[in-house]
């Protein structure tokens, strides 16, 4: 029976002892990897290596590091391990370290961190060795129990044969034996060839509980003697909090205390969150909104047009040739400037963290998609060091970037730290949530494209203007001032290379900052990059009078992988035969977090306005394929959350603030809106990309290069809710 | 005080009349099955039955909620024995986060109650909850697969 991780399973202190001792006492600190002792789980099972726990009775938890946030890592990563550790399938189930426990192990689970669909690809190897190294610590133990050579033995299914004598045990039975030994230096892994489980639709781990409400999310958190916290941070970012009248509040029913958070915010404790909130509205705040508030959707809308001019400094990312002279003598060009908003997360689950801080520990309790980061962040806030702070991951009510941040487990501990011994859960409401989120950067483009005589695209300039999310978040990796990162989709080379060849190409970014935060939103650069460069390919087509498909083929012999993406779909989707009257098509195609990716889609229009989505087929080349039922659920999710980003999501700016408050203003797709979604899977092997995100970047291109083969008008701005255009 | 009957059980609840249900039932009943996504009634996390309808806890109180059956999530299963939906959407692996599945689970459950065999349109029609993962295809794959039964 497989159980995912739940709070108290997370709590579980990790105990060494010698196998003499049994059990022993319970620690957490420095235990020596691989040394004599043997590390244990809380009911005393053995540890072979930090991936694995094998109990007598043969069942396996295996250990996750990366966030399940319903992408569906927990169960690959599981089968990843699963895979070369030989394990019965039916008896893993798994369980997360605290980074508190990985920190004091040396990060023995390595990097915690789940964003840009790295769940996966950047952790298989030693995931993939984990598995490979306790399969070989086993099978060693019970070679020894026999005293016959390892070689002569082998692994399946958790039971370990003595092949010339047909003997065998189970590894519950060795677990204790193999323990003790000192893990082998190197492993050699599996030939792809060979995997069982890998590549396998299996079940997901956790789903049972999603079904009945017995899943805790951080929202459900519940600690003996809790309080709960509502909270409101100045609407105008960067801005602070001024005053507060708390006299008008305390006699409310239910609340408790009434907290600074920062200079920036305050919260309301009260009994019930409800209580919290409710008083919270009725107390008289004050803010210090400072020269942010004179900003507006207009004002940056203005300043990134700006940066589309050629006189204004701009980082080059992608470039060949001369792209600016060709297109001053090119024979025809054409020039279009499109635009792309402001989004939120708006993930199902509000923001919350639930924190306990006494003298001496601090103990955080929330959704995370960087338990590592969340930890940080409780070090920060509480002011105690690593080996007194302790974060406990919980499932998160959808994560899509936003549960990388750690704002909210910030506010959670300072409010915490105020009230010493209660726990305290501090729940965002949605209000908050959608006037504090890490938005989509904004950004514009303006494109020019140049054609020979004979129609042949000579030059190509993609001039961005507009946020940095690194600049942001991670000034660390900015190169020499210029974000890499701005240039995903449209990067000369790398995990997410352009995959047209263009004699002459210029590819910039007039970075400019504004005052609203940005974040990693899934997709991040992808999605502005796939439209304008997609969307503008068609333009270069309908100039050149070449079909979409066939002018984009021509631009990608030396991108096979792309092609065959494109390809793939084109075939699908039927694009060489007619579509059915009143049906029309668009296609688009994008290289994002190391896979390939392309979609099209078979739209009608009524009204000039109406849109229908039929049909959308899409196709992925992520190179390995471990569990094709996920990755065709995220592959269909994306679509949902980039057609939603598309006809819905944009969020402007008044007074310094966001002006969306909740679902009303800032829908989501329902399902009378949403076709099937037909994926074609194509890996080719040999790479490892990601999944959760890539498909996103061409949902929007596809549907808008459909509108304009229906209605011939190009929709440069997104989204469509601010065009009027509208689901039928 | 307001008395609630969840799930069969009487709730003596020591709870203001204009309370949202949802927060009743969440954090006075402790039944934390049903979520709260958006608080005005939009998104459909909250969807429990009552008198057998599916309806938004969020925008019922307390006192309207008062002297009627409310079923949420966690009383969905008869004893051990989980609801025809449930079995469904653990046999499609329909959820992803699942935040939202709960009030899913409850829109479906009620809607085949009313229509065993829903169609294309009628599913459409009834199930308007938002799921940000995307599960919609699963969704519809899990409720025609129980229809089909």
């Amino acid at each position: 029976m497989n159980k995912h991780v739940s709070p108290r399973m997370n709590r579980r202190a990790f105990v060494v002892g010698t196998a003499a001792v049994g059990a022993g006492l319970a620690i957490g600190l420095d235990i020596p990897f691989g040394g004599p002792a043997v590390v244990r789980a809380a009911d005393g099972s053995p540890e072979i290596g930090a991936w694995v726990v094998v109990r007598p009775d043969d069942t396996v938890v295996i250990r996750i590091a990366r966030s399940e946030m319903g992408q569906g890592s927990l169960t690959g990563l599981a089968q990843l391990v699963a895979e070369e550790l030989e394990c019965d399938w039916s008896k893993v189930s798994t369980e997360y370290p605290t980074p508190g426990q990985s920190v004091a192990r040396k990060r023995v689970w390595g990097d915690f961190s789940t964003g840009g669909s790295r769940g996966i690809r950047s952790s298989q190897d030693y995931v993939r060795k984990g598995g490979a190294t306790a399969r070989v610590m086993l099978i060693q133990a019970a070679a020894e129990a026999w005293n016959v050579p390892a070689s002569e033995c082998t692994a399946a299914n958790s039971v370990i044969t003595h092949t010339p004598s047909g003997k065998t045990t189970t590894y519950g039975k060795v677990a204790e034996a193999a323990a003790k030994l000192t893990p082998p230096a190197d492993v050699k892994l599996k030939d792809p060839k060979d995997w069982k489980l890998i590549g396998k639709g299996v079940k997901r781990l956790d789903t049972a509980e999603k079904t009945t409400g017995t899943m805790v999310y951080g929202i459900d958190v519940k600690l003996p003697g809790m309080l709960n916290a509502a909270i409101k941070d100045c609407p105008v970012f960067g801005g602070k909090l001024k005053s507060y009248d708390e006299a008008k509040i305390t006699d409310m029913k239910g609340v408790k205390k009434v907290v600074k958070v920062g200079d920036t915010a305050v919260a309301v404790v009260a009994d019930t969150w409800w209580q919290a909130k409710t008083a919270l509205e009725a107390l008289p705040i004050v803010w210090d909104e400072g020269d942010n508030a004179k900003v507006s959707s207009e004002s940056i809308a203005k300043w990134l047009a700006e940066g589309l001019d050629n006189a204004q400094p701009a980082y080059v990312g992608n470039k060949n040739g001369d792209a600016k002279a060709a297109i001053a003598g090119a024979a025809k060009k054409i020039e279009a400037v499109y635009s792309y908003p402001y989004q939120n997360h708006a993930t199902m689950e509000p923001m919350n963290a639930t924190a306990l801080y006494t003298a001496d520990k601090c103990e955080v309790w929330c959704g995370t998609q960087n338990g590592e980061a969340a930890f940080a962040a409780t070090l920060e806030a509480s002011g105690l060091p690593a080996e007194k702070c302790d974060v406990h991951k919980v499932m998160p009510g959808g994560g899509f970037g936003r549960r990388g941040q750690t704002d909210y487990v910030r506010q959670a501990v300072l409010i915490a730290k105020q009230m010493p011994g209660t726990p305290i859960k501090l729940l965002w409401s949605r209000e908050e949530d959608m006037a504090h989120g890490r938005y989509h950067p904004i950004t514009q483009c303006k494109m020019t494209g140049a054609f020979d005589a004979d129609n042949n695209l000579v030059a190509l300039h993609y001039r961005l203007s507009g946020q940095s999310i690194l600049f942001s978040l991670r000034p660390e990796a900015l190169q020499n001032g210029m974000d890499p990162a701005a240039f995903q989709g449209v990067a000369q080379s790398g995990e997410a290379a352009f995959g047209y060849s263009v004699p002459n190409l210029l590819v910039e970014h007039a970075m400019r900052n504004p005052h609203v935060p940005p974040g990693f939103w899934r997709g991040v650069n992808v999605n502005h990059n796939a439209i304008y460069m997609e969307c503008f390919m068609d333009e270069l087509a309908q100039a050149a009078g070449q079909d979409p498909l066939e002018f984009r083929r021509k631009l990608m012999g030396n991108h096979p992988k792309h092609l065959a993406v494109l390809n793939a779909v084109a075939e699908k989707i039927g694009w060489s035969t007619p579509a059915p009257q009143g049906i029309y098509r668009g296609i688009a195609q994008v290289m994002g977090y190391g896979s390939y990716v392309a979609g099209a889609a078979e739209i009608s229009v009524t009204d000039g306005n109406k849109i229908k989505v039929h049909r959308i087929v899409a196709s992925t080349d992520p190179g390995y394929v471990v569990n094709p039922a996920q990755v065709e659920r995220q592959i269909a999710g994306s679509f949902v959350y980039g057609l939603s980003a598309l006809f819905y999501g944009g969020c402007t700016v008044k007074d310094g603030k966001i002006e969306q408050t909740n679902f009303d203003t800032y829908n989501s797709m329902r399902i009378n809106e949403m076709p099937k979604v037909e994926s074609v899977m194509v890996p080719s092997g040999g790479f490892w990309g990601g999944v959760g995100e890539p498909t996103i970047g061409v949902a929007a291109p596809a549907v808008l290069n459909a509108y304009f083969a229906a209605t011939g008008k190009r929709i440069r701005s997104v989204p469509l809710r601010d065009q009027n255009i509208t689901f039928a | 005080m307001a008395n609630l009957t969840i799930n069969g059980k009487t709730f003596t609840l020591d709870v203001e009349p204009d309370t949202p249900l949802l927060w009743a039932i969440r954090e006075n009943a402790g039944l934390t099955g049903t979520k709260y996504g958006c608080g005005i009634a939009q998104c459909g996390a909250c969807t429990v039955h009552i008198d057998g309808v599916a309806t938004r806890s969020c925008g019922v109180s307390v006192g309207e909620a008062a002297g009627k059956k409310i079923t949420t999530i966690e009383g969905l299963a008869s004893g051990n024995a989980l609801h025809k939906v449930q079995e469904a959407w653990i046999a499609q692996d329909v959820p992803q986060c699942g935040y939202c599945q709960s009030g899913m689970i409850m829109a479906v459950a009620a809607l085949l109650n009313e229509k065993p065999k829903p169609t294309d349109a009628d599913i459409d029609e009834a199930i308007t909850n938002i799921c940000r993962c995307g599960t919609f295809q699963q969704v519809r794959e899990a409720i025609h697969t129980i229809a089909s039964a």
